[in-house]
């Protein structure tokens, strides 16, 4: 890194997350709380963490990993199973006498847990699946995914985990919200909170990228035998990367959780590490700030923006031909691909956005944005 | 005893070598550009819905089936050219990037065709009868597929050890380059892998189909995975590997569909333990335990890596 670096675009970057934040707690008090806009904003909150924890593993550690659906599965039920409040216990684990847990700890907490749930399931998958190169890496960590769901879905951990049946009545984000004794909100933080959640997790992986073991993460992406040869203990350096991405992913699980309220094993399937895959290819393969935009973009074009090729539509009395439900996702699917095959380094490359900051600032002068 | 476990061992074999035609599919892609080729299993699924929609247009039957083994080849053929070919040069992650995105997007086309429902898939007569074997009732198709297996299999390894362009086939698997300056036309060897390839998941597909009769847009995944499974137990790039990998994991997971039942016949268990949960996880299980031990899967060739 260049040590000359201006502390400018750094300054400009810290502003900008800043005046992103206040701007969300703004919107939450003044626009419908029903607005389409908020549910694509938790929902991106939620997918940029377990982006920016793929891309850590993919981007910065050259470890071609597919298991984040595992991994997010552990910690979202972690989240559920200590979270569920204990009157809600009985109808939830109907099959399964109420369970075998009957305590609960607070969210964050249990967020925690969660992340350290699945940094433990990584830890013991990393044994034997970190020796492994490239793409066999990729089957075995998808492979370890399906083991994991198959786990969680069997009635045999029933008191658990309640078997195939799905686990709800938890705290979700709508329980951040404020209220007064007569139940109405007096403060909405249900989007706020999950910014924040999403923001420090976030902060802490670039604190790690950008420190001495980020650099040496680096060095293993680019070249393993020349890091090993200066000293980098391979091994080691592997499993931190592992395990701290799927801590980070198991804590997106929570919040994958919180979001839809509900948890059921069968949903973590291979097509939804696919989908981050994709995001983080989409965001640029080694660009946290990349990753971040993308998960947005990619929920809101998933949710909001391409919704009306779902339905039909008439431009005057002209039916416009094929669209239907599922057109949005064949569109989609098309310009994931036209990313994939023509802008292979993404929206943002390996730039961070104070790169981009200080390049423009060198180019047109002193300019003020 | 026999007579509880023999309807399982025998959907096994069936199953199995409905795998075995996915294998090759992979092996032979695996060989020749190392990429896992994410979206065969969707091929195969695209084979799938392919039928019913051909068999819903009132086509004879005999006519149906060489149809859709032709489109199917198509859409294998398109494939490589519009998704893998512009990154011959890329790294090896992109191209498997790639077969995610078309893995994702053939999976999507589908949804929005049939619009997410599951399909019926035509009856075809002569291999859907039910025929008994023993105390088994079965359809014809789970007795035929082992055969057609073997017929086939014993045509491509004639097929690669004695024409021409099974000769350029082992030639680029072992050395892309220097095939390429020997006057090999890579480009055409790639595609005639696709071509072989999406053929026999086509066959696969109408065999497969016939016993689980419904199609929707995932079901081509998990039979993909496994069969990839398959591909690496029994060594990648080998063919009768790919072969035998996939009957042992079709076997395997049907007898662990059945344990419940077996075990509790053998009178080992009083009560059912759910292990039919297990049958896909055990593929992936054993997918671990042989890249642990034996990386190079059972006749797998061992590779040196240069620095």
């Amino acid at each position: 890194m260049n040590q000359k670096k201006s502390k400018t675009p750094m300054i400009i970057t810290l502003v900008l997350v800043a005046a992103i934040y206040v701007a969300v707690f703004i919107a939450e008090q003044t626009l419908p709380a029903n607005s389409m806009l908020f549910t694509v904003l938790k929902k991106g909150a939620t997918y940029a963490l377990v982006a920016v924890s793929m891309n850590l593993l993919n981007g910065f550690t050259g470890i071609f990993s597919l298991g984040q659906a595992g991994f997010m599965l552990v910690g979202a039920y972690m989240y559920g199973i200590f979270t569920i409040p204990i009157a809600q216990r009985a109808s939830v684990y109907q099959y399964f006498d109420g369970g075998m847990i009957q305590f609960t700890v607070p969210v964050i907490v249990a967020m925690i847990l969660a992340g350290l749930a699945a940094a433990f399931f990584a830890f013991l998958i990393g044994l034997p699946v970190l020796r492994l190169k490239s793409d066999y890496l990729a089957i075995a960590t998808l492979g370890f995914a399906e083991i994991i769901r198959a786990i969680f879905q069997w009635n045999g951990l029933g008191p658990i985990t309640n078997g195939s049946n799905m686990l709800r009545s938890f705290p979700s984000f709508n329980d951040f919200n404020i209220r007064d004794g007569q139940g109405n909100v007096t403060v909405y933080l249900s989007t706020l909170i999950p910014f924040l959640m999403a923001g420090v997790c976030i902060l802490l992986i670039v604190l790690l990228i950008n420190s001495s073991y980020g650099r040496a993460l680096k060095a293993i992406r680019d070249d393993e035998v020349a890091a090993e040869a200066m000293g980098i203990n391979l091994a080691h350096h592997k499993r931190l990367a592992f395990c701290v991405s799927s801590f980070f992913a198991g804590v997106g699980g929570a919040m994958l959780a919180m979001y839809q309220t509900t948890v059921q094993a069968k949903s973590f399937t291979s097509a939804m590490t696919y989908e981050i895959l994709l995001i983080v290819v989409i965001g640029g393969i080694g660009s946290v700030t990349g990753s971040v935009l993308s998960s947005f973009l990619f929920v809101a074009c998933s949710e909001w923006w391409l919704r009306f090729l779902d339905e039909k539509q008439m431009i005057g009395t002209f039916e416009v031909p094929l669209l239907r439900n599922g057109f949005r996702l064949v569109v989609f699917s098309v310009i994931i691909m036209i990313v994939v095959l023509f802008f292979r380094r993404g929206i943002m490359g390996d730039k961070e956005l104070p790169d981009l900051l200080s390049r423009r600032m060198k180019s047109e002068g002193r300019r003020k944005k | 005893m026999w007579d509880t476990i023999f309807p399982y061992l025998l959907s096994g074999i069936s199953v199995g070598g409905q795998y075995a035609l996915i294998a090759i599919g992979y092996t032979m892609v695996y060989g020749i550009l190392r990429l896992i080729n994410f979206a065969h299993g969707d091929v195969f699924m695209v084979a799938g819905i392919i039928m019913v929609y051909i068999a819903a247009s009132g086509l004879p039957l005999w006519l149906c089936i060489p149809l859709v083994l032709l489109i199917t080849v198509a859409v294998g053929f398109l494939i490589e050219r519009a998704a893998y070919r512009p990154l011959r040069s890329a790294p090896r992650m992109s191209v498997m990037i790639s077969a995610i995105g078309v893995s994702y997007m053939l999976q999507n086309l589908v949804l929005y065709i049939t619009g997410g429902l599951n399909k019926q898939y035509p009856t075809i007569p002569g291999i859907s009868d039910t025929v008994a074997i023993g105390a088994a009732k079965t359809k014809v198709v789970t007795v035929i597929t082992p055969f057609l297996v073997i017929i086939l299999v014993v045509a491509l390894v004639m097929l690669i050890n004695k024409t021409k362009i099974g000769m350029a086939m082992r030639a680029v698997s072992k050395d892309f380059e220097t095939s390429q300056l020997m006057g090999i036309k890579i480009n055409n060897v790639i595609s005639m892998t696709f071509i072989i390839g999406s053929f026999l998941a086509g066959v696969g597909s109408i065999l497969f189909f016939t016993n689980y009769p419904t199609v929707i847009q995932t079901s081509g995944a998990m039979p993909g995975l496994k069969a990839f499974v398959a591909a690496v137990f029994g060594g990648i790039g080998s063919i009768p590997g790919a072969v035998i990998g996939a009957f042992i994991i079709g076997i395997m997971e049907n007898i662990i569909k059945g344990l419940d039942v077996i075990l509790f016949k053998a009178g080992v268990i009083s009560a059912p333990l759910g292990l039919a949960t297990f049958s896909d996880a055990f593929s992936f299980a054993l997918l671990i335990i042989i890249l642990v031990v034996k990386p190079t899967g059972l006749f797998g060739e061992k590779v040196t890596d240069k620095v």
